[in-house]
């Protein structure tokens, strides 16, 4: 046992100097923990911002001035005037995502009590845009017009809403989406150093001539997924740390260790992944595709990007296979809504037992795989 | 410096260094044509360096250097000479394709050299013929032996007509038989052109003695320049291999003497320790070894002797259990060996025929893993590994990786690693290949104190008739059949040769039959004629022969193949159904402190909708806090209490909504439902409080705001980035790992026709695999293609060209394939599904999110896809980034061409 121990260890620290050999491999992880989490948190707008507005303005009234004028940076550019012929190619080009078009003699009809109608263009193609960016317009417009008829305060409606967003106040992007690239990068890494370091070795004929050695698969793989785990933990650790609460100011709700432990089973789970997909192909090319295969779906469809519950239920079902559907939601739950471990132990269970399935299969195909 | 029409190589003052280690010091030389020059010394003295520089291959550091009468430091000069040089470098089948034939490595070769197809086959029949290689024109060249790739490597080293041949120890794994055939091949080949130059490293001092002229190196110089003869008179020796230990320093050469076993007493009795029963192994219909038998006594030195692929390697890897025989068994110390024989492999030293240590790893560190893993006590593990550094004579690159180590310090540093834990069984394969004459008698030394004093079994194939000699017995290999298996005195009686290796041919021939194939008698029809020496700058023919051997590589892996073509569908259906923007059947409760008619009609108002499902009421606060924290609900609404009344009395209640803002976006667009839901729900209480304006929203080109037609269309240029790049970088850093990428450096192919012939079949792969995307978006998502599809169809194939493209230049600034794969994820999954316009458009992200945004193909190939499928546009309408995709190509092709280095530096 103690022998056991003692070769995994040794074999581990042969992963770690051989990773900081690899300068570049070196450079790519401290980008894609850093600067990569930074892009990636900052390429999404917050909110409705710079959204690009026509307006069509027929009718030249004080009312269609005072609409234009309430489209306001951020959350619009400076509406920009075109005239009625342009709105087709504009949209086809899609400069605009969306075009107003105010008719001729607005204010007066409205006035005058006949019901005048505004038209909406939305380029319905973008779709995180056209929803929610022409509800406020509508809002802003139903509020100018309100305010412009009835130059008294408009009567207090019967019962109010009091919208209150939890654990992200000010729904601000950068915090959720700084967090699904650090799981995102999570994966990656762990998957292509453990899975990609099985391949070469196998290869280069090192993997075959440790069979010949006093050693067990379990030892060889054991020692890839602590010593890669431990790479990836470092870095995630002080990504989360320096860059995401400290750049990005994001408060953590929960416990940063029970996060860091729940980081440590979720890389278990996913090495092992990494060393089962090298077990079943055979070169590197091979395992190169494969994992895009894997990932994609994985960092798509575990709820990080878009909500499981809009999903169909059979990928939802499936998404329960997947490491990363436990962990994007064990996350959430501890760095957002700063769950406690009465919350999260179903989630690091689940993580704990598909790492367990997968380096149970690896083991099987382990031997198998070199001849 | 002046050169004679004659001369070939001239050299003055090359001077060479790695980091801190000097590899050669003032080395000045001439070559003349037609002459066959030798090289012999010690490993690391710096052969192999000279050599790539000779041959263009590494870049020049110091001194001048002029090859076939131009500058070596001109690339312009490289072009022109490089393919009148061939160069076949160290190492076993190091420039080989290991998935392709036989036959297809050489005619990959001869089609860069631009020979017709009849001349091809004129010359490949000739080559293998001569080699033996003929039987196994079908064979992948991964499946031979490594003595069959060094001859594979040779043959495809002179395919064409070099004016100058390199050769770095051409004939190291080659049995005798093999290397008789390969000397008379090369002397033919001088014969019918005399003005070709032959420059050859060698450890073998019998080639070495048929040289014309002999150049003896040591630590970066030369030591003697002459023939053979001045060397033997000089040093007053008789034969060349005593000689050359003469002409080293002293202390290099200090207490060397001739290893010679004391004979083994086989009258003694004694346990057999390894124990082979009818062994045999089948792969497939092809039989590696056919029923072989042997007993080996404990203490024995049992040498292995035989053709290169004969069925050695094979066997060995029965005895140490990596492969279980087909019948028959192997065992050690009387037992079995299988997986969990923890115990037994302990106590066995193992060494590959090809280097299997680790190259990331130092020559100590390795030294210092293999000790431990073996169980060597931690107490003088430290001292263990100094020993055997010392004793291995690798005291001045303990410090170093193998890759910058030259093959002999290679094979005795997987020796020492073998032996480090003073196994009682030791397994070489091949050990002194490649070794220089000094360090292989220093080896035998240790391997007879081994067997004589500690009583260590020695099982171990060589090539060496010397060094067979010295073994208690051999067994003589041939087509997977022990041919003989006695004392070498009484091999060579029962033979009735003068010497060991006549007995071996003699074997051999009988065994063989002298079968002639067909090929021998066109070898006797002659050498070819010349092939056009006219090589252009740029030629068509090199670029489509790159694409068609990385085609064919492509299609012997048809699980690659399979992967690049239909992954891109599976990808496309998963995110197709999974990803929906439309934010649906969310959970959400109620906390009614009312429990009024009315505050039940709010609830339900709620409920109604598709976005909306309830869930079983919320208690009270804490019960609220926990059902929220742990994702259970998205929303919760608080109706306060005496709603109803307040209602009806014209106070105006506050509802409380609390929303998880875990996800913005989904919270966002719950803020916009339940806005719009209680307006609704608002004006059904009073409808009079409408206000007298209507707002026509047009949802246009996606007029139910689906995800899926939006998606689907932008989903095929996002997938088009990720794996054509990935699987054009990869091939490319795959030959620098494996070392084929040496061909590139030494053959006429340029930069822009390597690239471009890499990048060919990709584009291929990339844009079948794009129109069947369409076609599946088409049919399966119903997507309708509304546009122009000659313009979609366009502005793919030149997107493929580029994410290709993309590739390469990735490949270009990598060495190993793990960082390619890394690093092409990096760069293409994070821009392509977040920067480039996939959810966002591009104009409202900021900063470099926005500049990569703009400067990132995606962007435009997206803005085609969903014009062409959404918004029914054509050619005219798409020009502007049709036009920016086209620039592209150009840019990102040449960044590639001058990013790739055509020299190791």
């Amino acid at each position: 046992m103690k022998q056991k121990l003692r070769n995994i260890f040794y074999l581990g620290i042969k992963e770690l100097r051989g990773l900081f050999r690899d300068r570049l491999m070196l450079v790519l992880i401290v980008y894609s923990f850093s600067l990569g989490v930074y892009i990636s948190a900052k390429a999404a707008p917050e909110s409705i911002t710079n959204a690009a507005i026509a307006v069509v303005n027929e009718d030249h009234s004080q009312l269609s001035n005072r609409i234009i004028d309430s489209f306001l940076p951020p959350m619009f550019l400076k509406p920009r005037l075109i005239r009625l012929q342009q709105v087709d190619p504009a949209m086809d080009a899609g400069t605009y995502t969306f075009i107003l078009v105010i008719p001729v003699d607005f204010q007066k009809n409205l006035l005058s009590g006949h019901d005048p109608a505004l038209q909406l263009n939305v380029d319905a193609t973008r779709m995180s845009q056209a929803f929610t960016g022409a509800g406020y317009i509508q809002q802003i417009i139903t509020r100018e017009t309100a305010d412009y008829i009835s130059h008294e305060k408009t009567p207090s409606p019967a019962a109010r809403l009091i919208l209150r967003n939890r654990f992200n106040p000010n729904l601000t992007r950068s915090w959720f989406s700084s967090t699904i690239q650090l799981i995102n990068n999570i994966s990656l890494l762990a998957i292509i150093l453990t899975g990609a370091a099985v391949n070469r070795e196998r290869e280069n004929g090192t993997l075959e001539h440790l069979l010949v050695l006093p050693l067990s698969p379990p030892e060889i793989m054991l020692a890839k997924i602590w010593s890669m785990s431990l790479v990836v933990l470092i870095a995630a650790s002080l990504s989360l740390f320096f860059l995401i609460e400290g750049v990005l100011q994001m408060p953590v709700e929960g416990s940063r260790f029970l996060f860091i432990c729940g980081i440590a089973i979720y890389l278990f789970a996913i090495t092992s992944l990494g060393i089962f997909l090298a077990c079943i192909t055979r070169n590197l090319p091979q395992l190169g595709i494969l994992l895009i295969l894997v990932l994609m779906p994985m960092d798509m469809l575990s709820g990080g990007l878009t909500p499981q519950e809009s999903m169909p239920a059979a990928v939802r079902t499936v998404m329960q296979l997947s490491p990363t559907t436990h962990f994007v939601s064990f996350t959430q739950a501890i760095l957002y809504r700063g769950a406690g471990i009465t919350v999260v132990w179903k989630q690091l269970t689940a993580l704990l037992g598909i790492g367990l399935i997968l380096f149970k299969l690896s083991l099987i195909r382990f031997r198998k795989s070199i001849s | 410096m002046s050169d004679s029409p004659n001369t070939v190589i001239a050299a003055e003052n090359l001077a060479y260094r790695y980091q801190q280690t000097v590899a050669l010091r003032n080395i000045s030389l001439t070559v003349t044509s037609g002459t066959l020059t030798g090289f012999i010394g010690p490993d690391g003295v710096g052969k192999s360096t000279l050599f790539s520089l000779l041959t263009g291959a590494r870049k020049l550091q110091e001194g001048n250097l002029r090859v076939l009468g131009g500058d070596m430091r001109s690339a312009s000069h490289r072009k022109i000479c490089c393919p009148q040089i061939a160069y076949m470098p160290q190492g076993l089948g190091k420039n080989l394709y290991l998935t392709l034939t036989v036959e297809e490595n050489l005619q990959y070769f001869a089609r860069l050299f631009g020979h017709a197809p009849a001349e091809r086959r004129r010359r490949i029949d000739l080559l293998t013929a001569s080699t033996g290689l003929y039987d196994f024109l079908d064979r992948p060249a991964g499946k031979l032996s490594g003595g069959m790739k060094q001859k594979l490597g040779l043959c495809c080293a002179l395919i064409h007509d070099p004016e100058l041949l390199v050769l770095d120890e051409p004939t190291t794994g080659v049995d005798p038989l093999a290397r008789r055939q390969f000397w008379e091949l090369i002397g033919n080949i001088r014969q019918h052109n005399p003005a070709m130059s032959v420059i050859v490293a060698t450890a073998y001092m019998d080639e070495a003695a048929a040289f014309d002229r002999l150049l003896a190196m040591n630590n970066g110089s030369i030591l003697f320049d002459g023939t053979p003869d001045e060397l033997l008179k000089m040093t007053l020796k008789k034969d060349l291999d005593s000689a050359f230990i003469q002409l080293l320093p002293e202390a290099e050469r200090a207490g060397h003497r001739e290893p010679l076993p004391e004979p083994l007493d086989f009258a003694q009795k004694s346990t057999f320790v390894i124990q082979a029963e009818n062994l045999s192994c089948k792969f497939g219909s092809f039989t590696a070894v056919d029923n072989v038998s042997f007993n080996i006594r404990e203490g024995e030195i049992f040498g292995f002797l035989g053709s290169n692929g004969c069925g050695k390697t094979t066997t060995m890897r029965m005895l140490t259990g990596l492969l279980i025989p087909t019948s028959g068994e192997a065992k050690l110390f009387g037992r079995k060996i299988t997986g969990d024989t923890l115990e037994i492999r302990k106590t066995i030293g193992y060494m590959t025929q090809s280097f299997s240590l680790y190259n990331e790893l130092t020559v100590r560190d390795n030294l210092a893993l293999y000790a431990r893993i073996c169980q060597v006590p931690e107490t003088i593990c430290r001292a263990r590994v100094q020993e055997m550094i010392e004793r291995f004579d690798l005291v001045h690159c303990a410090g170093r990786c193998p890759p910058q180590l030259p093959l002999g310090i290679k094979q005795r540093l997987s020796l020492a690693a073998a032996v480090i834990h003073r196994p009682r069984i030791l397994i070489l394969d091949e050990p002194t290949s490649g070794v220089d004459p000094v360090a292989r008698d220093n080896f035998w030394e240790l391997l007879i104190e081994l067997s004589r004093r500690d009583k260590v079994t020695i099982f171990i194939t060589t090539h060496f008739m010397n060094e067979a000699m010295r073994c208690d017995r051999i067994s003589l290999m041939h087509a997977g059949k022990s041919l003989a298996c006695d004392t070498p005195q009484a091999i060579i009686k029962a033979n009735n040769a003068p010497n060991l290796e006549s007995a071996f041919i003699r074997c051999l021939e009988a065994a063989s039959n002298n079968r002639t194939t067909p090929a021998e008698t066109s070898a006797a029809s002659g050498i070819p004629e010349k092939s056009n020496r006219q090589q252009k700058a740029f030629s068509f023919r090199r670029l489509f022969s790159c694409a068609w051997k990385e085609n064919l590589e492509l299609l012997r892996d048809p699980v690659r193949a399979t992967l690049a073509l239909f992954g891109a569908l599976l990808l496309m259906t998963v995110m197709g159904f999974g990803i929906s923007m439309d934010v649906e059947s969310l959970p959400f409760a109620v906390l009614d402190h009312d429990n009024s008619m009315i505050s039940k009609n709010y609830t339900l108002n709620v409920s109604g909708s598709r976005y909306f499902v309830l869930k079983k009421p919320v208690k009270n606060y804490a019960d609220l806090d926990r059902r929220m924290k742990s994702g259970e609900l998205s929303m919760v609404i608080e109706l306060p209490p005496q709603f109803g009344k307040q209602l009806e009395q014209g106070i105006s209640p506050e509802i409380a909504v609390w929303v998880d803002g875990a996800m913005p976006m989904r919270a966002e667009t719950i803020n916009a439902y339940i806005n719009a839901m209680h307006k609704q729900w608002l004006q059904t209480l009073s409808p009079s409080a409408d206000t007298p304006l209507n707002i026509e929203i047009r949802y246009r080109y996606n007029p139910d705001v689906l995800s899926l037609p939006a998606m689907v269309p932008a989903v095929i240029p996002v997938l088009l980035a990720m794996l054509p790049a990935t699987l054009a970088a990869l091939s490319v850093v795959r030959e620098k790992e494996t070392g084929s990428i040496i061909n590139f450096y030494v053959t006429p192919l340029n930069r822009l026709e390597f690239l471009l012939g890499k990048q060919l079949p990709y584009v291929g792969f990339a844009f079948l695999s794009a129109m069947l995307m369409v076609l599946m978006a088409v049919t399966t998502f119903q997507v309708p293609l509304k546009g122009s599809f000659a313009t979609l169809t366009a502005a793919l194939l030149i997107y493929c060209v580029i994410t290709t493209g993309m590739g390469l230049l990735a490949s270009s600034v990598t060495r190993s394939q793990i960082a390619v794969i890394f690093l092409t994820m990096l760069a293409t999954m994070l821009p392509a599904t977040q920067l480039c316009g996939l959810i966002n458009p591009v104009n409202t992200q900021q900063g470099l999110a926005r500049i990569i945004g703009t400067i990132y193909p995606t962007t435009y190939m997206l803005l085609i896809s969903r014009g062409v499928f959404n918004k029914a546009l054509g050619f005219k309408d798409l020009f502007t980034p049709f036009m920016i995709m086209l620039i592209m190509i150009p840019i990102i092709t040449s960044l590639g061409a001058i990013c790739q280095k055509k020299q190791e530096s």
